[in-house]
């Protein structure tokens, strides 16, 4: 291989790595806004909780990887069944500007409850031996194979839920129509509970492998990656799940092609440039379809 | 008779006025004079704060315990006052008016980060208050931002940045031989933009080439295009002037993308904690640092042994440094001719010699910077070790 495409298939790498993060997260907000039309906007501070619960399943009871994956992913996705049963379900009925400032409100609370406990950032420690294989001038580390393949695994299996299964036909059926899924038999509460899970459990997955890339954690990493993703979900069509997934792979792609091209200080106006050009050109998304407004 | 008369009248007078200015608001106030202690306590770099509050806690205590401080005649304990600026700009100019206005201190030590001690150095010279920073290196820290000409209330105890770059450019080309640099830093920080712009120009003055020059922004944790972009350089060394959350995050990175050269650092990188946080990817990294406690002298051993024992573990850099601000600020104001602060300045401005924990402390004439010496350092088995001296 020569230097040149050595270089570029590491930044590839680099931006595989990056959108697979994203990618996690993005799927928590489209989920939400597929099932209840509502942006949950405390989603990237949940991400942000999945990171600290990783830490200390790290750190105080002394996990190793998998353990720690899966308690962080079951207490977050236990963290966003409480949110949306005591913060969102009283406000389902209310004006939608309503809910939006109550999840604003719920992210400020999870930021302030672990900066009361964890004002200093903290250090995450290795929960995995890293290997670097080189394959031709190529660098490839465990980590970075681990965070791709996990992700992907993880966007398959929901893909095949949302598709295949009843309750994916269920949460399909209920963003479909709220009036008259229930009277099927559809228990719409479980089903937007099972929603709610899923998706901050993904937000905890993301929250761990951030973790274990990049070990430095505080209460407000959330803000900056949840509004990263947030624009993933929107750039590839707010409500579906391939275009949460395409968005997110995009984001990380320009994000890294940014600093590989231009300076750093430019990454942000450029990635909030692309929402705001994609908004004017295509205002529901690549893969988002138009749907009737009913009042 | 009417000559002693009126010397009496003058007694009495002035002793009505040290009455008063001496009474003040609390009785016990004749007896304590205070200083203000600003440090890093929250934000991105606590133990830069926790370091800083330990060694100026530390020299006070010692200092009350020997009697306290002596201006003309007269005996006085000191009182630390200490506030947190959250590594934050605004929040280092709120505190130093803070402590200027309110607490009425005598002289302020800290802030340590450049961020923080330029604005706060501003408010101080403004206000006309005697501000030491332990570990700001930034030229502008001690600058009139307008005029560029020298700040006459503004003192620093360690070296600046111009000297540093000299240093680590001088030690690259030398002892390791090495000539193809690139630097990774962060744009919006003041002090690793500087250092990395004055590593830049003396590294190429010295011969060697920037073969990389990457930035990225506060906050960011994702270096990995940079680097990539580094790796296709084929830098010899890579010149990190960062804090240490950063460096744990860029070398541990760098060598997951498989980078082997080594890596040079600043000053800001001389805390316990980036050898943890680096997990072995900063191993056999140099650095430029104040001081190294393996070649101490015996005024920095008795410091050394003084702290591990009331703090359990041995002083970093702003520790060391902050002591060395304190020693700084008792000896002026040991030598002051009034507890007043343009006597505090100017007994400052006059020290010629220091035996400091970091080495041999002099001011010249109409500078706050200090002309002392520079160490390297090397990370070797998880510690710092030391590897060379290099003289003012």
């Amino acid at each position: 291989m020569t230097p040149a495409s050595i270089y570029w298939l590491q930044q590839i790498l680099n931006a595989l790595q990056l959108g697979s993060i994203y990618a996690l997260i993005a799927l928590g907000y489209s989920l939400v806004y597929g099932v209840l039309t509502m942006i949950n906007f405390a989603h990237g501070d949940v991400f942000m909780v999945g990171a600290f619960v990783c830490f200390l399943a790290a750190t105080v009871a002394g996990l190793s990887f998998v353990p720690t994956l899966l308690l962080t992913m079951a207490a977050t996705a236990g963290l966003g069944v409480v949110i949306e049963r005591l913060a969102y379900k009283p406000l389902r009925a209310a004006p939608r500007v309503s809910a939006i400032i109550t999840a604003l409100g719920v992210g400020l609370f999870l930021e302030n409850l672990t900066l009361a406990f964890y004002p200093y950032p903290q250090h995450v420690p290795p929960l995995l031996q890293n290997v670097i294989w080189r394959i031709g001038g190529l660098a490839l580390s465990s980590l970075q194979l681990i965070i791709i393949s996990l992700s992907l695994a993880l966007m398959l299996v929901l893909d095949y839920v949302v598709q295949h299964t009843a309750v994916g036909m269920a949460m399909r059926a209920i963003s479909w129509d709220k009036t008259f899924v229930p009277l099927m038999g559809v228990p719409v509460n479980l089903i937007i509970s099972i929603t709610f899970a899923i998706g901050a459990g993904l937000a905890g997955a993301a929250g761990t492998m951030y973790s274990l890339a990049y070990p430095v954690i505080d209460p407000y990493m959330g803000i900056m990656v949840g509004w990263k993703a947030f624009i993933a979900a929107v750039v590839g069509g707010i409500g579906t799940i391939r275009g949460a997934m395409i968005g997110a792979f995009i984001l990380g792609g320009v994000e890294i092609m940014v600093v590989a091209i231009l300076p750093s200080t430019y990454l942000d106006l450029v990635v909030f440039s692309l929402l705001l050009a994609l908004i004017v050109i295509r205002p529901h998304g690549i893969l988002g379809a138009p749907r009737v407004q009913k009042v | 008779m009417k000559k002693h008369f009126s010397l009496f009248l003058n007694l009495l007078v002035l002793s009505a006025a040290i009455a008063l200015v001496g009474c003040g608001a609390r009785a016990p106030k004749d007896k304590t004079i205070k200083i203000g202690a600003i440090v890093e306590l929250t934000g991105d770099m606590p133990a830069v704060g926790a370091s800083s509050r330990n060694a100026a806690e530390l020299a006070v205590a010692a200092l009350n315990r020997a009697g306290g401080i002596t201006i003309a005649g007269k005996q006085y304990l000191v009182e630390l006052v200490t506030e947190d600026n959250a590594a934050k700009p605004d929040q280092s100019a709120a505190a130093a008016n803070k402590l200027i206005t309110q607490d009425e201190v005598i002289a302020i030590v800290g802030p340590n980060a450049s961020l923080g001690a330029i604005p706060a150095a501003e408010i101080a010279e403004a206000n006309r208050t005697l501000l030491i920073t332990p570990w700001s290196t930034n030229p502008k820290t001690t600058l009139d931002t307008v005029s560029g000409a020298p700040k006459r209330y503004v003192f620093r105890a360690c070296f600046t940045d111009p000297f540093e770059g000299r240093v680590l450019a001088g030690f690259i080309t030398g002892k390791l031989r090495a000539r193809r640099a690139a630097v990774l830093y962060d744009v919006a920080s003041k002090a690793p933009k500087s250092q990395a712009d004055l590593f830049r120009q003396t590294f190429e003055q010295l011969g060697g080439t920037i073969v990389a020059f990457e930035t990225y922004t506060t906050g960011d944790r994702d270096f990995s295009a940079q680097l990539t972009k580094i790796q296709s350089a084929k830098p010899d060394i890579i010149f990190l002037p960062a804090y240490y959350n950063d460096v744990g995050l860029i070398a541990q990175q760098a060598r997951r993308q498989g980078i082997e050269a080594t890596l040079i650092g600043s000053d800001a990188w001389s805390s316990p904690e980036l050898v943890k946080l680096a997990q072995g990817a900063v191993e056999g990294a140099y650095f430029a640092n104040h001081y190294a406690a393996d070649i101490a002298t015996p005024v920095a051993r008795e410091f050394i042994a003084a702290y591990q024992q009331k703090y359990g573990k041995p002083p970093d850099d702003v520790a060391a440094l902050t002591y060395d601000a304190m020693g700084l600020l008792f000896q002026a104001l040991n030598t002051a001719s009034a507890p007043e602060r343009q006597a505090v300045r100017d007994a400052m401005a006059a020290i010629s010699g220091y035996p400091g924990v970091t080495g041999d402390i002099r001011f010249t004439p109409g500078s706050g910077d200090p002309v002392k010496s520079a160490v390297i350092m090397q990370v070797k088995g998880g510690q710092f070790a030391w590897v060379t001296n290099t003289a003012p």
